[in-house]
């Protein structure tokens, strides 16, 4: 689904403080599977995550990303090559392809649980109702139908975490994109999080996580493991 | 195009519950905008309206005004200078004209007496209703004014007047030709001035020339020119005010700039989480922009009402001591309401404008945050 | 120079937007040299976002634009009392030699940043920004015509004294006086009617042709151009005259005043759109040969003509129902 060739990111490029993020990344990632991204802080797993998933241009090498048609960009290949496109058009792949699970929930405070679920499908011009109706179905299923009015800032960790995933789900993604996400949860929560992972691959969602949480990468949902270190593919 | 419609909707939703969200910082911008926009708009609607109400009395006045100036003063005219400008052609009428102030050490006030166009009964006069009001005296009631010789010249009030345009009428009293002489002394042969009305408007400067000629002591003032002297007065005047309140409106750009560009770390979080979720540049662009509208025009009406209250209703009390300038000022001076579409235009301009054009960069930089930003800083 | 405060606000509007512009053109000159977008260098990506800033300054400034258009037509309307002889904004405009081309250039300026925005639009459909270049030297194309905008704008303003005898608008736009717009007054008003709806006719003809057979779209962008002209004489030569009901009176600001119902507003902003759309549909159809916008080119396109003409078709629409239930009777004059 995703064929990553050659990616280079660089920060602060022919400055003093130049940091190479990724250097020369190959890597495919298979539709369908859950992949584990491992490695310590600093390795460039963030990086690379936000590459794949639109949020950032390489500085060069190739993502090939079949499967996603867009507006103005032509897929005649079989495949979007997303390095060479402008945030416009990445936004609106990233949009209908990826879902997004941060690390620290993000969620907007002040904000509803069912605002904060709707809000990645306020610029896609879909229906209100529509999208309404679904971040409810979302939120049931995540047994959070009694908190739909609540104020975000109110949810426990556990909560708090699910109303992140019923966000990213928000849109349909054919990917879930996930940062880091056991950082700030127990055991219990972890391998709740891991199951929900689980269902949502089951459902035919590709999964990538990046963490060097052992109840990620030792989670028997998981399919594949890739190791980083200094801004390479180890194993 | 209804996805396109449906976005700013559900922009335009979330832009509204983030204003909510920010009550109180908000509510100081607005405060702070309507503040200026309603002293921009006082000054704009006041010099409107008196340039209105001058413009107002002055259609009514003669198309020109001959006066005799002696020494350098305006003086009495002689009625001989009648009859020569009647015979002058394209005048349609000429008529002498009786006016004059009396000042009334009782209420240390200043009324200006005028002889009517029908000469006016003797006897009898009929008041303003600044005058009605400063003397107590209305309909009926008996006014007695004192002549040049210090003597009383008793006048019975039979009418008290009513016009849309109280800052003429206020202070004036309508009296008979003979009761004007006998106060005054002012001898059956000379006039205050001489109205000259002319056939084709197109001729009154030619006809003012002649008079001239004919009479080199006289002074013939046109109507338009009268006029023009108001208006470019009032003019110059508000232009002024605006330019020392654009001390203020300064003052306030740098406000907003600053507000807009020193956004908290919790909006900037927000902006973030925004463009991790999926929200493009344009979108957030767009929050921005709906932002800076709602703000904008929420401040703009607000102070644009509380204006028209302050100058129609409340006497506008802030400025009538610079904007008026008349010799003696009424308690009760009215203005009748009166805004159009460009003096609102013209607020829009000095007042919208800069604030949008100050809060464009900052929301731009606000917008353009990397979508990674969130996940690089934790 | 004069103290009003409309004129103020013009000098705000203009100074404000040259400024936004210039600052524009400082990263215009850089994508022009610089831009690569097949680079993922950081030069690139904050090139990339300028450019939306760019396209924010600019959507302002074409409505800044439009409105100070029609705020200086009426400030001109409103000092017409301060020149003897100046009976509305034609006079005022004609106090000094400013006048004149500051208006001409407002308007040139709004269908500039007009078509600015319509080749941006189009260009953001398109994932390889092909007219990129193309904007940006338009851009650049566009400052020096607002920068003698706002230079003429404060010339017209300073060189404004009180009291100077103009030529008020009776007899700028009478017929007896020699100038061109007298001899658009003077232009028999039958063949003005039928020069006005023929070209009409021809625009909307080459407009239908273009929408369903995709070409002529040069034609197309000549035809409104030339229309919106021939079309603001009409207004002067005829129109005008079934506002105001007299046969002398030619002028083409007077019909913005509350008198004629503001009729003038809807009458502009028709033939405002439609030669910014008309011009507009015809600049897009040039594009049609660039592999990425190939396919969209058609839908935008016509869009645009379909703008165009709706709004043509209300300003002819507006004009005829004028003509015909207005009492007065033209011909003979």
């Amino acid at each position: 689904m995703i064929s990553v060739a050659d990616v280079r990111k660089v920060f602060n490029a022919g400055k003093a403080n130049e940091y190479i993020a990724l250097d020369g990344i190959q890597l495919d990632i298979e539709k369908g599977r859950v992949t584990v991204i491992k490695g310590p802080s600093g390795s460039g797993k963030t990086t690379l995550l936000s590459v794949i998933g639109c949020m950032a241009r390489p500085t060069s090498g190739r993502i090939r990303l079949s499967g996603v048609p867009v507006e103005g960009v032509p897929t005649d290949a079989g495949y979007v090559e997303t390095t060479s496109l402008p945030e416009r058009f990445l936004t609106q792949i990233r949009r209908k392809t990826f879902g997004f699970i941060f690390q620290q929930y993000n969620l907007v405070a002040g904000m509803t649980v069912l605002e904060n679920v709707m809000l990645p499908a306020y610029p896609t011009g879909e229906p209100y109702s529509t999208v309404r109706g679904r971040a409810e179905d979302f939120l049931k299923m995540f047994g959070l139908h009694g908190r739909l009015e609540a104020k975000v800032e109110w949810l426990s960790g556990g909560e708090s975490q699910r109303v992140s995933i019923a966000r990213a789900l928000i849109n349909n993604p054919a990917a879930i994109i996930a940062d880091e996400p056991t950082a700030h949860l127990d055991t219990k929560l972890s391998s709740e999080f891991m199951d929900m992972m689980g269902t949502l691959n089951r459902e035919g969602r590709t999964i990538i996580i990046a963490s060097h949480d052992p109840a990620v990468c030792e989670s028997s949902v998981i399919h594949r493991v890739v190791e980083m270190r200094d801004g390479r593919v180890v194993r | 195009m209804n996805s396109r419609l449906e976005v700013q909707r559900n922009i335009l939703d979330f832009t509204l519950s983030s204003l909510l969200r920010r009550k109180a910082k908000n509510s100081i911008l607005i405060l702070v905008f309507t503040l200026v926009v309603f002293m921009l708009a006082s000054i704009i609607f006041f010099t409107n309206a008196v340039k209105r109400e001058a413009v107002a009395v002055l259609k009514n006045s003669p198309d020109m005004v001959v006066q005799r100036l002696s020494a350098g003063r305006h003086d009495l005219i002689p009625s001989e200078y009648i009859g020569t400008i009647k015979e002058m052609k394209g005048v349609v009428s000429v008529k002498g004209r009786h006016w004059g102030y009396y000042f009334e050490p009782a209420a240390s006030a200043n009324f200006t007496l005028v002889v009517p166009e029908d000469g006016g009964e003797d006897g009898k006069i009929v008041t303003g209703k600044g005058v009605s009001r400063t003397m107590r005296a209305g309909e009926g009631d008996i006014l007695p004014l004192k002549s040049y010789k210090g003597e009383w010249v008793v006048l019975a009030i039979k009418g008290v007047l009513k016009s849309d345009s109280e800052l003429v009428s206020s202070d004036l009293i309508e009296i008979s030709e003979k009761d004007f002489r006998k106060l005054f002394g002012i001898s059956q042969d000379s006039f205050t001035d001489i109205a000259v009305t002319v056939k084709n408007p197109k001729e009154t400067l030619t006809i003012a020339k002649k008079i001239k000629e004919s009479f080199p002591d006289t002074r013939p003032i046109l109507r338009s020119e009268v006029l023009r002297t108001y208006d470019s007065l009032f003019n110059w005047r508000s232009g002024l005010l605006l330019l020392i309140a654009a001390g203020a409106v300064f003052a306030f750009i740098i406000f907003a700039f600053d507000r807009a560009s020193g956004l908290s770390a919790e909006e900037r979080r927000e902006i973030g989480i925004l463009k991790a979720i999926g929200w493009e540049t344009s979108d957030v662009i767009a929050f921005k922009f709906w932002e800076g509208s709602v703000i904008s025009l929420s401040s703009f009406m607000a102070g644009i009402i509380l204006a028209y209250f302050h100058v129609f209703f409340a006497y506008a009390p802030l400025f009538e001591p610079v904007l008026k300038g008349w010799a003696v000022l009424y308690p009760e001076f009215r203005l009748v309401p009166f805004i159009d579409p460009f003096q609102i235009a013209t607020l829009f301009f000095l007042t919208v404008l800069p604030y949008t054009a100050a809060t464009i960069i900052p929301s731009w930089r606000s917008a353009v945050v990397d979508p990674d930003r969130i996940m690089r800083s934790q | 120079m004069i103290l009003h405060p409309s004129i103020i606000a013009l000098y705000l509007s203009s100074f404000i937007s040259l400024a936004l512009l210039l600052y524009s053109c400082s990263f215009a000159a850089v994508i022009l040299r610089k831009w690569d977008i097949g680079s993922g260098s950081e030069l690139q990506l904050s090139l990339e976002r300028r450019t939306y800033l760019i396209s924010v300054i600019l959507s302002y400034l074409f409505f800044f634009q439009l409105l100070s258009l029609f705020l200086f037509i009426y400030t001109a309307d409103n000092l017409h009392n301060l020149f003897s002889g100046a009976m509305c904004a034609a006079g005022t405009l004609n106090v000094n030699q400013y006048g004149y081309p500051v208006l001409v250039l407002k308007i040139v300026n709004f269908i500039l940043a007009g078509t600015w925005l319509i080749i941006n639009r189009i260009d953001i459909v398109a994932h390889d920004y092909p007219l990129i270049k193309k904007k940006y030297s338009l851009l650049l194309f566009i400052t020096p015509f607002m920068a003698a905008e706002t230079a003429l704008q404060t010339s017209y303003f300073t060189g404004l004294n009180a009291d100077v005898i103009t030529s008020c608008c009776g007899s700028l736009f009478s017929s007896d006086a020699t100038s061109i717009t007298s001899e658009i007054a003077s232009f028999p008003s039958l063949q003005a009617k039928t020069v006005f709806y023929i070209s009409m006719v021809l625009t909307f003809g080459s407009g239908i042709f273009l929408y369903y057979k995709n070409r002529g779209g040069f034609l197309f962008s000549i035809l409104s151009l030339l229309s919106f002209v021939i079309s603001v004489s009409a207004l002067i030569s005829f129109i005008s005259l079934y506002y105001y009901e007299l046969p002398t009176h030619h002028c083409p600001f007077c019909i913005l005043q509350s008198e004629y119902g503001y009729a003038g507003y809807y009458l502009y902003l028709t033939l405002l759109c439609g030669v910014v759309t008309g011009a507009g549909a015809g600049i897009a159809g040039s594009f049609s040969s660039i592999g990425s916008l190939a396919q969209r080119i058609p839908v935008i396109q016509k869009r645009l003509i379909l703008v165009c003409l709706s709004s043509y078709g209300l300003f002819v629409l507006i004009v005829t129902l004028k003509m015909i239930f207005s009492d007065f009777i033209l011909e003979g004059y």
